[in-house]
């Protein structure tokens, strides 16, 4: 008799729900099937227990704003089946995140060199982080071949490794996968699911209201710092400094925004990575953008001159 | 002393007004309205207390200075609050007939009357004065800086006044009462040189307050003997003690020593597991703390979470409870278990199960990252057969009982067993749980096996070993019965609250939430039929060592489950969901409700199964260092779990919530060695009610062995 209430009500409330969401599920347009490698690196991401401390899902409320522009929807999900014969699927959504979600990382940090630098140890770019390092998924060869991927990891992480460090197969793929997480946008005159919860917009008039609307310092810290660092230095070999660049601390600012917005690849030459988009791929406003660039033109020793949020927008506008 | 202290307090309390007063010279007038009306209030508040004193003072003035007549009766009524010592002057004063007239210098009461007028007029004139002064309408002028000051000022000296007037007052009171003990005095002295009776009475009272018992009143002088062997376990101490000793355990009862061994081996095993899942947890909390503390891929982080959560469940939690359900679903129904060869089967599966999942786990074979899912199905099929085994095993048990009724133990424990196979089938079924459904399962299965297996099955042990333990009936089954429906029915549909505002289907995440406030139902009447069963039998707690596990179990099962359903709905959720707060929430409920109970089960069952107890200090060790340890594991994470949850909410960069948790984390690897620390003494205790060689054991030996001697000589 218990049995047949139990039985009747796991049917109702997971069974039926359950075949009911995946039934009645397609795709995205736009979204895509990972590749072969990618779904090698996601192989990789389960053995490793990733979900343990990273979710993929971003919930419909503010917060989880940053990890993504829209809330998700069943149809994001709709593409992954089953593993394989011996393993369940793997939506990956977690529960637990001591990490940050993943779900847009392949927008919100597509650098395969941060990634694969981070991997070997998570120390070496955000140098708070508590994050296991990979190190296993790395070799070390004393003379690379051309096609070797060779990872400039600073000295003081490099724990008496004399040769050169070299990204596996295995770390690749899991990079590949990383870098394919991304939101697809929601089919044109679908309606987008809204953030729930927001901050009240009407900013408190009265005369506690002096403190600026966008705090430079937490954008930066937010949307920079993985690989410019907090005090800006950068890392070398990696990612360029901040401090006392030519970039910063010229008077027009377009060139800095440019490359905030549209990213950069003219430092490579000097061993330097690739810079995302990071503004276009973070969705960034004129003000918060304006509040970051007057963060690095005022901060660590530079000082130049202040931009206006107006300044940041024309720029911007003219960009698109 | 007091004196002193009340000044300060009048000065403190005349000042502080002021100085705010003084400070706040161009604040809006609201703010001066307010400390008028503070300084006007806290003035009349003190007058009020002083008037108050005084009119007392008044009244035992009047009182001491009436005058007595020497009335006998009253007299008489006196000695009988004397002590033997005082009577005995007394008589004395009769015996050597040296009677002192002494002349007491009167101080008359008339005197003492004007005074008390004197002061009554003082106090009148006072009062009309403070009320001219604090009464007068309040204007604006009444609430400027200066008038507040200067209220202050007149107020002190006013107050300070009627104060020492008090103070005088006192002194005259305690005047009187000197004078008037001495007139009493003299009249007993008097009454007892003139009056016979009286100093008869004074005697027979002194004697009567000597009176001594003889000790030999009930018993008589011949010695006790105990003819039909009632006392037991008598514990003499003869010398200071650092701990109370506790009530042993009943000797050894008579069990089939085959399910003895399939029982033991069951705890054994599941000892085993408790000490390598915790050290693991430990190693755990170890890398919140120090990351690079090894880079082995074996040992990372990810691969051991699941190890840890999966051994500590189906290892110690699921070994534990089935090896004491053989013992509680045999008794109560008072038949044989069906099966002990089926009972070995289960026990060799659920152990490969979880031996093979270990391994794969840490090589990297992983289901998909569900939490308590990691197992793959091959692994878990090894398991699911080993509990089938032992259902087929408590259901034949069961049938062949000797008692009419069903005890709800076994309710729960059969109930508990047949929904972890239907949870497993679920689960692990492989053709199908695409995309959204994985999750909506995976919500179910591992709410499931928490609430209908780990929880329905300790509920089913508690219902046995408690009443047992307290020696009293259960306070109610119909609460039993209902918490169990209950139960069923709420606890089924509360599964996806572990994904809400996740994009499930937003009805199925309401059906969630109500689901968890259903939950208080059977929470609260499994809690009240516990407690009650308690009721009366406190006493009982300080005497024994199992029982505080058992009251410790409830209370979290109480305050733990009631935490899972503060922590279901969407405002609260907002914050806690994700963060470490779930970590605390787990750990009470798993550790704090079925770990405790399993212990006081364990602690109760084998010094039964083995006639061996274990030494009671380190059984108290155990249960401090483990209640110490969880709560220095959990307080700290649901502190840093809510911080770090306001600051996701209030926008702060993600990092920040990382650094903010450093110290929390270091307070949970404490905490977490705490527990581990008690693990390691719980396993210690374990031998010894294993494997320990007793006093019985020993004089066992010599017995047989002269028995065996003599046999050979006469044969």
């Amino acid at each position: 008799m218990a049995l047949l209430l139990f039985v009747t009500l796991t049917l109702f409330v997971a069974i039926m729900p359950a075949l009911d969401v995946q039934n009645n599920n397609a795709p995205l347009p736009g979204s895509r099937r990972l590749s072969r490698l990618e779904t090698e690196g996601k192989g990789i991401f389960i053995a490793e227990g990733c979900v343990a401390c990273h979710t993929q899902q971003v919930r419909n409320i503010d917060m989880d704003k940053i990890f993504g522009p829209r809330p998700g929807v069943a149809a994001d999900y709709a593409r992954i089946t089953r593993t394989d014969v011996w393993r369940n699927t793997a939506t990956l959504m977690g529960s637990e995140r001591t990490g940050p979600d993943l779900t847009n990382i392949g927008n919100r940090q597509p650098s395969a060199d941060w990634h694969l630098l981070h991997l070997f140890n998570p120390r070496s770019v955000v140098s708070v982080s508590v994050m296991p390092s990979y190190e296993w998924l790395f070799q070390v060869k004393e003379y690379p071949f051309p096609e070797d991927i060779v990872l400039n990891v600073p000295d003081e992480f490099k724990k008496g490794i004399t040769g050169k460090i070299i990204a596996s197969k295995q770390a690749l793929a899991l990079v590949a996968y990383l870098r394919s997480l991304k939101q697809i946008p929601l089919p044109d005159g679908r309606q987008v699911p809204v953030f729930l919860y927001g901050k009240d917009k009407t900013p408190v008039a009265g005369p506690g209201a002096t403190k600026p609307q966008f705090d430079g310092a937490a954008l930066y810290a937010a949307n920079c710092q993985a690989c410019h660092q907090e005090n800006g230095k950068g890392l070398p070999g990696a990612f360029p400094p901040l401090v006392g660049s030519e970039l910063v601390l010229n008077p027009d600012p377009e060139v800095q925004i440019t490359v905030i917005m549209k990213g950069y690849n003219g430092l490579v030459s000097k061993g330097y990575g690739i810079m995302p988009a990071v503004g276009t791929n973070n969705n960034l406003k004129p003000e918060e953008v304006a509040a970051i660039v007057n963060h690095e033109r005022s901060s660590w020793g530079n000082n130049s001159r202040h931009v206006t949020a107006a300044e940041a927008k024309k720029i911007m506008d003219s960009l698109k | 002393m007091k004196k002193i202290i009340y000044f300060l307090f009048l000065f403190i309390l005349g000042t502080i007004p002021a100085l705010a007063a003084s400070n706040n010279d161009g604040d809006t007038n609201t703010v001066n309205n307010l400390l008028f009306d503070f300084v006007l209030a806290s003035g009349l508040f003190i007058f009020l207390i002083l008037v108050l004193w005084l009119a007392n003072l008044c009244s035992r003035l009047k009182k001491e200075t009436m005058v007595i007549d020497s009335n006998i009766r009253e007299l008489s009524d006196q000695i009988s609050g004397f002590e033997s010592s005082e009577l005995e002057r007394l008589i004395n004063v009769q015996k050597n007939k040296r009677i002192k007239q002494e002349n007491s210098r009167r101080r008359g009461g008339t005197g003492l009357k004007s005074m008390a007028l004197f002061t009554g007029f003082i106090l009148i004139n006072k009062l009309a004065a403070a009320g001219d002064g604090t009464g007068t309408p309040t204007g604006n002028i009444m609430t400027s800086p200066g008038m507040l000051i200067m209220l202050t000022l007149i107020l002190i000296p006013l107050l300070a006044t009627v104060y020492f007037i008090g103070v005088k007052i006192n002194g005259f009171v305690k005047k009187a009462h000197q004078i008037r003990i001495r007139r009493e005095a003299q009249s007993l002295v008097k009454l007892v040189d003139e009056d016979k009776d009286f100093y008869d009475e004074v005697l027979k009272r002194k004697s009567a307050l000597e009176y001594t018992l003889t000790d030999t009143e009930l018993g008589g002088a011949t010695a006790a003997e105990d003819k039909k062997a009632l006392l037991h376990n008598i514990a003499e101490v003869n010398n200071p003690r650092f701990f109370s000793s506790k009530r042993k355990a009943s000797g050894v009862h008579n069990i089939d020593p085959n399910l003895v061994k399939l029982i033991m081996l069951y705890l054994g095993t599941a000892t085993c597991w408790l000490v390598i899942g915790t050290s693991i947890g430990e190693y755990l909390g170890i890398k919140f703390v120090s990351p690079d503390v090894d880079h082995v891929s074996w040992l990372s982080f990810g691969r051991l979470r699941p190890v840890h959560t999966n051994m500590v469940f189906w290892g110690w939690s699921s070994l534990a409870m089935i090896g004491l359900g053989y013992y509680v679903v045999g008794t109560v129904s008072n038949a044989k278990i069906a099966s002990i060869k089926r009972g070995y089967w289960s026990l060799l599966l659920l152990n490969t199960a979880v031996i093979s999942g270990t391994i794969c786990l840490m090589s990297g074979i992983n289901n998909g990252g569900g939490e308590y899912r990691e197992y793959t199905w091959p692994v878990m099929l090894v398991f699911a057969a080993g509990i089938i085994a032992t259902l087929v095993n408590y259901i034949q048990t069961i049938a062949r009982r000797q008692t009419r009724d069903i005890y709800i133990s076994n309710w729960y424990i059969i109930a508990a067993v047949m929904f972890l196979t239907v949870i497993v089938l679920v689960g692990y079924i492989p053709w199908w749980q695409n995309g959204l459904g994985e999750t909506i399962v995976q919500g179910y299965y591992m709410h499931q096996a928490v609430g209908m297996w780990f929880m329905l099955f300790s509920l089913g042990l508690i219902y046995y070993f408690l009443p047992q333990q307290l020696n009293t009936p259960i306070y109610s089954y119909s609460l039993g019965i209902l918490a169990f429906w209950s139960q069923i029915l709420f606890y089924t549909l509360i599964g996806t609250h572990h994904f809400i505002f996740s994009s499930i289907p937003w009805w199925l995440q309401t059906i969630a939430i109500v689901g968890s406030m259903g939950m208080l139902i059977p929470v609260f009447s499994g809690t009240t039929n516990f407690l009650m069963t308690f009721k009366g039998n406190y006493h009982k707690i300080a005497r024994s060592y199992t029982l505080p596990f058992y009251l410790v179990g409830i209370i979290f099962y109480f305050t733990g489950s009631t935490q899972g359903t503060a922590e279901a709905f969407r405002a609260t959720n907002l914050i806690w969901h994700f963060t470490d707060f779930t970590v605390a929430h787990s750990h009470l409920t798993m550790y704090g409700i079925i770990a405790f109970m399993l212990w006081g089960c364990i602690y109760t069952l084998l010094p039964r199964l083995t006639g061996k107890e274990p030494k009671q200090s380190l059984v108290g060790a155990h249960f401090w260092l483990a209640l110490i340890g969880m709560l220095f594991y959990t307080i700290p994470l649901m502190t840093g779990g809510t911080i770090k949850g306001m600051g996701w909410v209030a926008g702060k960069p993600f990092i920040d919530g990382v650094v903010l948790m450093a110290p929390y984390w270091l307070w949970r690897a404490i905490g977490g060695s705490l527990m581990w620390a008690s693990h390691l003494v719980f396993a210690w205790n374990m031998y010894v009610m294993y494997a320990s060689v007793t006093e019985i054991d020993e004089r066992k030996k010599v017995f047989d062995q002269i028995i065996s001697i003599r046999a050979n000589t006469t044969v």
